[in-house]
Formats: structure tokens, C-alpha cells, sequence
């Protein structure tokens, strides 16, 4: 049981760093609905897991405490979303306030190290939105009433595909073809486009930071 | 027009605004701990960086750390291994670490303004949400993932938007029995637990004016709680007097030269927000949360919302939240059993928290059946608890002084509330399992939490004590 999950999680990261390149620009997938709201991370990956001192490994652990009845494995809670077969994909949809409480950045490794590329909710609580960012997971902020017509056709159809479309700021629901815009600064946007980090831009700003430095003293 | 306190210190900051995107702010102090560091040390390790200002750079272990027999090495591996990677990671790149075992170790938190670190007028960071405590001082302080932990490390700066602006005025006397938990506490039941996200908030009002450093370092401790990237409170005499003599606070010419600049640091009376909330101190009543987040919380003498005050669309999250509880809807709070009593946390480990609650429970007993469980928010708290003999008062009501540390806050170190019991706890947050796997969590004052340790039960402090 446990040589299968590895395979299947390998492929699944496999699968993910393959395409990241196009997916920068377009992700379309299936979507895994989690239709709750205020999911804070502690739940996306609870405390216990945080001593490791690498950035590897903690999708295993995403959701713990909801994918799995007292801890063990082999009971996997059957209607959690991530348990459930029917839904597949490499976008998370969930409720409002998604990613409040510790800034751990955990958090964003373990969604995108489960395989997701995107995020999609009506509001997003500021530090995840940054940690996702940073680590080129894309926060989608969509209204309520998008969000609630994505919960919809996914719950009717789990094979319902969306598109998220970067360089164009849309994201549709693929066999309706009804779409919203989404914001996320011109910055951010192109530094995911690519693959530059902040620290690269800090960097090399290294004496523009000395002479603020000296001036202000 | 004038200026919010927020501006005024956010534009001294900018190292440069980027068109159309975030300003490069720079960064004054930088606290770090062993969880959320490992993997900034790494990154810079990989590009063969050294720390740029490794001297605005402060340490300590708290997570992680038990509260029992600190001498002894860590037991469990993963936390011990955590905590020595942070002694290395200080040791190779030059940071001061406050570790196990320093007379100034505790709490990022707590040490900060403690040591006369955190001083008005500074940006401050750390990998921690709760940052937003060392705002009480009139600085801009939040909380950071571990790349931006990274990008500090690497060049004191970080690449920010500016929040919006709100302020929450408290105007009027609070009630018997009503602290600075209870204001917060009844500021996010109002606004929610996302009521301010996207905003630098800050705290004015008579009400807020009149308490103390340490109970408006709780104020916006929980600023996070409400979704804001930072909570503030201009500086007056009380915070002056406070950093004053500190160990790393300013002194003689260069404490008169601070001071002079600290004194302008308010909201200019024309200075506009974007939103302004107004609370009335006299509506505030002991407060409890009931359910999962922080602004699931209610008035002690108050009912959990029925089902039909609950919209459509949220009943899911709240169904879900009563239920793990273990909680009816319409239910009263007032005489819920708990099984433990945590005294602990960023919130309320301070010396004046355990003073509180010392001053309640002299000469009593805690209840048979509770567990109580008091753990200071540093060293040096802990130190001064012996000195003023707060440890006597404990012992003989059945209440356990710990070590240091950040303990049944997170139940990352061996502190953990077990499945389904009830814990009253000073924290700030009772997220599913936060305390311990299906533990459950009401947050409360430290006075509320005391008076639960001599009933065994919610109980209204107001009934317990005298004028
Ligand atoms: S006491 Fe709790 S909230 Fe505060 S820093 Fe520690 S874990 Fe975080």
C-alpha cells in the first residue's frame, strides 16, 4: 500500500515540475473542490510536522487531520476531497479567508508539493498569498458568486476542467465557458511568468540599500 | 494633509518604490526561531551568501522547547535536531542567540520588547504571525514566510505593498473584570476573523490609552487574528517609560535623540484611514470563544449562535467547527467543563498576566478534576514570578509552573491537550487540533482562564472577585 502511494506521489510531482514551464502561462486542469471556509494552516499542515529543516516532503501531510481518522493511514476519511477518487487535479478550490492564521510557510510547500499549481478561493489571508507567490503556487481571488458556480459545476461534473490563464488575468470554467478576471500585481506577474524571485531583485539592489543605509544614520 | 502613524513610519522605510508594484522596505530587527529558519539558512548556504546585518538579527528557541527539565537534552529528535540546526545556523552566519539554557531565553515575542529590542518607530519581522505583537510600540511589525526570512537574511529588505489603513478607536471605562484579551477578543468577534485582512490597523481610544505595555502588547498580538498584516499603538509616556533603561534600549544622548523623533509618532488629527470602527469600553463584556477560529467568540453570559442566525453559505464551516467542539447551537458557555487550564502564549505570558492571575487565586484551590498548567513567556519572567513569590501562590492552588517556551500554544513540543478534552487557554487560537490532535480550545483572559481553574467550569470572573 505504501510502495503504491510513493509511485503515485512521485509521478504526480513528476508530472507537475514537467509542465511547470507552460503551466506559468495556462493551467488547465480538473479541480479538488474543499468547500469550507477560514481554513487556516494549521489544517492545511498542522504543527507536528513543521521540524523538518528542509522544504522537502510535506504533501504528504497536507490536510492531515482531515484526510485521515486519528492519524493512521490506513484510514484515510473517505469523503474528504483529497480522498476521494472522483476528484483529481492541480487546482485547489476552497471557501473564503483560505490560509489565515501562522505565517508558516509550510503551508504553501505542502499544496505545491502535493502536486497543486493553483489556489483558488474569494479571499486569501495576506501571508499565504505571499508565501504562494514566492514559491509559484498561484492564488487565484475570485468573487463569491464565481467561486460558488466553480463549487457547482465541479460537484456536478468532477471532471469539469478550469483555466487559469496568467498572462491574461482570466480564469474560466472550461465547458460553460463563463470566465472572471483576477488581479494580482504587474510585479508579482511577471516574476512568475519567469521564475525570477524577490531575493534576485533584492540582490541586486545590494548598494542602493547600502547608500539608504547611510544616509539614514 | 496629515499623516497616519503608519505612513509616517512606513515612508521613512522605502528603500524605493517599484512603478506599479511593491515598495523594497527596509527591515530595523529581524527575530528569528528554530521553525521557520532552517530553510532561509539553507537557501543562503545555496547561494553562498553571508548574513548582510547580522547584527539587527535576534534568536531564541521557543517552539519547540519543553517545559520541563530544560537542562536535559531535547528528548524527541525532530525538535531537538531543530533546535540545534538554529544554534549552528547562528554560530556559522554571527546572530546572537538567546537558546535553552540563556537567562534571556523565551518567547520571540516576549524577549523582544523585554530586552528593550523592539523601540517605536521600527520596522520589525520575524517568521512568526504574531509579530504584530511588538506593534504596542508604535512599529510597523508582521509576520513573514520563510522566503522572506531568506530575502532579510540576505539584505535587510523585503518587497512589500502598503495595507490599507483602518484604526479601531476604544473610547470610555472597561467593566469589572474585563482586561485587554477581552477587548480583542471582542473586536474580532465583531469584524471576523478576516475583518481586517489587507489592513495595518491601528489602536486608539481612551480605553486603549489607559492600559498598560504589556496589555496593549496583547491588544496586537491578535491583530493577526483578524486577518491584518499588522496591529499599532502610537507611543506616549507609558511606552517611553517602558523601553526606558532597557538592556538595548538607547541611553544618554542617543536615548534624548530617540526620544525627540519617538514623539512624533501619532496619526495627525487630519490623517485619513480607510476605514474607522468605533467600540464603546462599556459594551465589552468578559469574553470566551466557542468555536474554531478566533472570532468565534461570545460575551461569558452570551448563547453560541443558533442555526437560524447562521447564513445559507456559512452553515458548512460552522457545523463542522460546533461539531468538532462538541458544541450545541444556542447553547450558553457559562458552565462548560474543562478538563485544562493553559496560562501561556505571546498573548499572556507576561509578568503582569501572572500577576493577574496570581492576585485572583491567592488563598484558593483549583478545582479536583483540572489540569492547570502556567508556563511563563521567558526566563527572565520566570525569574521575576520567583522573586515576587508568584510560585508559592501557584503551588499551593495546584497550578504547575513550567519553563519557558511556547508549549500548549501550538503543541509542537510535548505539551499537548489530549483528543476531545476541553482546554480554557490565554493563546490566541483555537484552530482544530492546534492545542493537540481533536483538542479543543475556548480562548480567554487569564482572568477568565483563572476563575475556570477554581470552578472547573466557564465561569463569569465578575461573580469571583470583589471591587
Ligand atoms: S506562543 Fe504561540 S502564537 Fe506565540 S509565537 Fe509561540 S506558537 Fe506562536
Amino acid at each position: 500500500m505504501s510502495v503504491i502511494t510513493t509511485i503515485e506521489e512521485e509521478s504526480r510531482k513528476n508530472l507537475s515540475t514537467a509542465k511547470f514551464q507552460s503551466e506559468r502561462k495556462i493551467i488547465q486542469s480538473a479541480a479538488v473542490p474543499v468547500e469550507l471556509e477560514n481554513i487556516d494552516t494549521d489544517q492545511i499542515i498542522p504543527a507536528r510536522f513543521l521540524k523538518a529543516t528542509t522544504r522537502e516532503g510535506f504533501g504528504k501531510n497536507l490536510f492531515r487531520d482531515w484526510r485521515y481518522e486519528n492519524d493512521d493511514e490506513n484510514k484515510p476519511v473517505q469523503n474528504f476531497p483529497l480522498n476521494n477518487k472522483i476528484y483529481s487535479g492541480k487546482i485547489l478550490v476552497a471557501g473564503k479567508n483560505f490560509g489565515c492564521g501562522s505565517s508558516r510557510e509550510h503551508a504553501a510547500w505542502a499544496i505545491k508539493d502535493y502536486g497543486f499549481d493553483a489556489v483558488v478561493s474569494s479571499f486569501f489571508a495576506d501571508i499565504f498569498k505571499n508565501n504562494a507567490l514566492n514559491n509559484f503556487l498561484l492564488p487565484v481571488q475570485v468573487s463569491d458568486a464565481f467561486l460558488e458556480k466553480i463549487f457547482n459545476a465541479v460537484k456536478k461534473d468532477p471532471a469539469t476542467a478550469l483555466e487559469i490563464n496568467l498572462e491574461e488575468q482570466y480564469i474560466k470554467i472550461v465547458p460553460t465557458g463563463e470566465q472572471e478576471n483576477f488581479e494580482i500585481n504587474n510585479y508579482k506577474k511577471t516574476c512568475l511568468l519567469n521564475g525570477y524571485d524577490d531575493i534576485d531583485y533584492l540582490l541586486s539592489m545590494k548598494h542602493e540599500i547600502e547608500t539608504y543605509e547611510a544616509v539614514r544614520n | 494633509m496629515g499623516k497616519t502613524l503608519f505612513e509616517k513610519i512606513w515612508e521613512k522605510h522605502v528603500v524605493k518604490q517599484i512603478e506599479g508594484g511593491p515598495s523594497v522596505l527596509y527591515i530595523d530587527k529581524h527575530f528569528i526561531h528554530e521553525v521557520t529558519s532552517p530553510q532561509a539558512f539553507a537557501g543562503l548556504e545555496k547561494r553562498g551568501l553571508p548574513v548582510f546585518r547580522p547584527q539587527q538579527v535576534v534568536a531564541t528557541a521557543d517552539h519547540n522547547v519543553p517545559t520541563l527539565n530544560q537542562h536535559l537534552p531535547i528528548r524527541e529528535e525532530l525538535s531537538r535536531k531543530q533546535v540545534e540546526k538554529l544554534k549552528e545556523n547562528c554560530a556559522k552566519f554571527g546572530i546572537e542567540l538567546y537558546g535553552l539554557g540563556h537567562p534571556y531565553q523565551g518567547i520571540v515575542h516576549i524577549i523582544g520588547p523585554e530586552l528593550g529590542v523592539t523601540q517605536p518607530g521600527m520596522t520589525i519581522v520575524c517568521g512568526d504571525s504574531h509579530t504584530s505583537t511588538h506593534g504596542a510600540f508604535g512599529t510597523i511589525a508582521f509576520g513573514i514566510g520563510t522566503s522572506e526570512v531568506e530575502m532579510v537574511l540576505a539584505t535587510q529588505c523585503l518587497m512589500q505593498s502598503k495595507p490599507k489603513l483602518m484604526r479601531i478607536n476604544v473610547e470610555g471605562t472597561l467593566n469589572k473584570g474585563v482586561v485587554s484579551k477581552d477587548i480583542i477578543l471582542y473586536i474580532i468577534s465583531k469584524i471576523s476573523a478576516s475583518g481586517a485582512t489587507g489592513y495595518a490597523v491601528e489602536y486608539a481610544g481612551s480605553a486603549i490609552r489607559n492600559l498598560s505595555m504589556e496589555a496593549r502588547m496583547t491588544i496586537c498580538n491578535m491583530s493577526i487574528e483578524m486577518g491584518a498584516r499588522c496591529g499599532m499603538i502610537a507611543p506616549d509616556e507609558i511606552t517611553f517609560n517602558y523601553v526606558k533603561d532597557r538592556k538595548f534600549a538607547p541611553h544618554g544622548e542617543d536615548w534624548d535623540k530617540a526620544l525627540a523623533y519617538w514623539k512624533t509618532l501619532y496619526s495627525d488629527a487630519d490623517a485619513k484611514f480607510d476605514t474607522e470602527l468605533n467600540i464603546k469600553a462599556e459594551d465589552i463584556e468578559p469574553m470566551i470563544t466557542y468555536g474554531t477560529n478566533p472570532g468565534m467568540g461570545i460575551g461569558i453570559t452570551g448563547r453560541v449562535p443558533a442555526l437560524t442566525e447562521i447564513s445559507a453559505e456559512d452553515k458548512p464551516s460552522y457545523e463542522k467547527s460546533l461539531h468538532y467542539m462538541g458544541i450545541e447551537p444556542g447553547a450558553a458557555m457559562k458552565g462548560k467543563k474543562v478538563d485544562y487550564v493553559f496560562i501561556g502564549s505571546c498573548t499572556n505570558a507576561r509578568i503582569e498576566d501572572l500577576r493577574m492571575v496570581a492576585g485572583f487565586v491567592k488563598g484558593k484551590q483549583k478545582a479536583k478534576d483540572v489540569e492547570v498548567w502556567v508556563v511563563p513567556g521567558s526566563k527572565q519572567v520566570e525569574k521575576q514570578a520567583i522573586e515576587e513569590g508568584i510560585n508559592k501562590i501557584f503551588e499551593e492552588a495546584g497550578f504547575m509552573l513550567r519553563q519557558p517556551g511556547c508549549s500548549a500554544c501550538l503543541g509542537m513540543n510535548e505539551d499537548k491537550i489530549p483528543a476531545g478534552k476541553y482546554c480554557i487557554s490565554t493563546s490566541n487560537r483555537n484552530f482544530e487540533g492546534r492545542q493537540g490532535p481533536n483538542a479543543r480550545t475556548f480562548l480567554a483572559s487569564p482572568l477568565t482562564a483563572a476563575a475556570a481553574a477554581i470552578t472547573g467550569e466557564v465561569s463569569d470572573i465578575r461573580e469571583l472577585i470583589n471591587d
